[in-house]
């Protein structure tokens, strides 16, 4: 268990609903939530999810903290925001699966290995170097996060579209020699280290 | 007539080079045409995207946001912030409505915006280019503006998740939006009416992490064009757009289909009915060639 996690179970015990209100984007709504189930037969991957939102919202109520925060059920959301527009009680509720699944990676105990997280880790690092995705290496480095055999078994497999790609000009190889960036890059770096410092600050993260 | 102004926030995947730097070239014809002038915000950043909440958490991502707005505020003042990617759109007007009705959120973002020596104040009202055409434009001077009909051409309007929901267009219903199909039916074409995968999730970022699940998702969107004798895909984005396109060829290798089917900006139809020749048009910029495009652009 994470120092994190241990400080977060001492400081809320069995008040799990309460923690989530408190650490998780947009958590102060999950007791809206009236179980009528829409955002589960909305969800294009909804028969992907270990637990639905609706069970997710019900699970947190019962305090089903390491159930809901190790599930691998929030990390399978496309963002296609059906379930935000049908749900009958307005509920932000693409934002709170969000909201979970980052909480459960600070803890850091989201699965370990789940591809989502993995990626969604990659690509932020990717854009938080330089301001701007750089669309090869993010690739690339998909390719090879299992490491470097299965990497070049990962890239030869996509071969034909990276290639198709490139001859449409939309896959550019000298990207991988710098490419588009913002100016500063060093103050933008800081900024982010700024508006995590803070939201540490506020979520308990720091001591 | 002078143009409409707006200041433009072209995203990562519009950059030269980039997955969908056709869309960009796109724009020019279909924009002089209608009077619109794209002033590029000066050393804007990303969004975020929708998978950056994971390792990004909330306030670093509204500051990232907010970067881009208040360049917009302070270099482009009095324009609205105009975006062609539904991503963009998205995290700048989450931004913009969240800062302005949390005082304490706007306060700690502007503390980290500090950091890069700006301030946000509010003022800039983040908007899709489609809201743009349907909005500021109008269904009539799109249609008044056609020199070469696209006449015959049957296309299934797939406007996806981001572009619709949760914002969407002004008036329009989630379930099934009409304004791309009278997009489409404005330069001439036909909008094939029964395509029933409008407004499914193609699977976004997770076409990345969840390969089979995307694929499923985007099966199932082809098929149905093909279904309701659609010749081509027309999509306001550029995540459906490389999504639906580029994964075909692994849908046919792997489950045996013979997918062939083009998908296309809505402003490359434009452009092409505006006059704009193939290579003004982003037509060059496919992996399946629209050629029933690519020969009225001739």
């Amino acid at each position: 268990m994470t120092v994190q996690n241990q400080q977060a179970v001492a400081r809320y015990r069995n008040d799990f609903l309460r923690e989530v209100e408190e650490r998780v984007e947009d958590g102060e709504w999950v007791k809206m939530c009236m179980q009528c189930g829409v955002c589960a037969g909305s969800c294009p991957l909804g028969n992907a999810w270990q637990h639905t939102p609706q069970k997710l919202f019900m699970m947190i109520r019962a305090g089903k903290r390491e159930e809901v925060l190790t599930s691998d059920a929030m990390w399978m959301c496309t963002s296609c925001y059906n379930c935000i527009v049908r749900c009958p009680r307005k509920l932000p509720i693409t934002h709170i699966m969000h909201g979970l699944a980052n909480y459960a990676h600070r803890l850091n105990i989201a699965p370990k290995g789940q591809p989502t997280r993995e990626v969604a880790k990659l690509f932020w690092n990717n854009l938080a170097k330089t301001g701007r995705v750089n669309e090869l290496k993010f690739s690339l480095a998909m390719y090879f996060k299992d490491g470097f055999v299965q990497g070049i078994k990962n890239a030869m497999a996509m071969q034909s579209v990276g290639l198709g790609l490139v001859k449409a000009k939309r896959l550019n190889p000298m990207e991988l020699f710098g490419g588009h960036k913002c100016k500063d890059t060093g103050s933008f770096n800081k900024m982010i280290a700024k508006a995590r410092e803070i939201e540490d600050r506020k979520k308990g993260f720091t001591s | 007539m002078a143009k409409k102004q707006y200041a433009y926030y072209p995203g990562c995947s519009s950059q030269k080079g980039a997955s969908a730097s056709n869309f960009s070239t796109s724009l020019d014809v279909m924009c002089d045409k209608l009077g619109v002038q794209l002033n590029e915000i000066p050393d804007w950043n990303c969004c975020g995207a929708s998978i950056g909440y994971a390792e990004g958490g909330e306030l670093p991502r509204l500051a990232i946001g907010a970067r881009n707005l208040a360049l917009a505020e302070q270099n482009l003042p009095g324009q609205d912030m105009v975006s062609g990617c539904p991503a963009c759109w998205l995290a700048s007007r989450e931004t913009a409505d969240r800062l302005n009705a949390h005082g304490n959120l706007m306060s700690e973002t502007n503390e980290a915006l500090k950091e890069v020596g700006l301030n946000f104040k509010g003022s800039v009202k983040p908007r899709h280019m489609v809201e743009v055409m349907v909005e500021d434009i109008g269904f009539e001077a799109m249609k008044q503006a056609v020199v070469k009909p696209l006449q015959g051409l049957k296309i299934a309007g797939y406007v996806g998740c981001q572009t619709n929901r949760p914002f969407g267009i002004a008036g329009e219903s989630f379930e099934n939006p009409q304004y791309l199909d009278k997009m489409i039916e404005a330069v001439g074409a036909e909008a094939v009416a029964k395509f029933d995968q409008k407004v499914t999730c193609c699977g976004g970022a997770l076409a990345f992490s969840e390969p089979e699940k995307a694929q499923k998702q985007i099966r199932s969107i082809i098929e149905s064009a093909y279904d309701h004798g659609a010749e081509m895909i027309v999509t306001p984005c550029q995540l459906c757009q490389a999504n639906v396109e580029v994964y075909q060829s692994e849908i046919n290798k792997k489950q045996g289909t013979k997918f062939a089917m083009p998908v296309v900006y809505y402003s490359e139809l434009m452009s092409v009915a505006y006059g704009g020749n193939a290579k003004q048009s982003g037509l060059d910029g496919h992996i399946i060639q629209p050629k029933k495009l690519q020969d009225i652009a001739k």
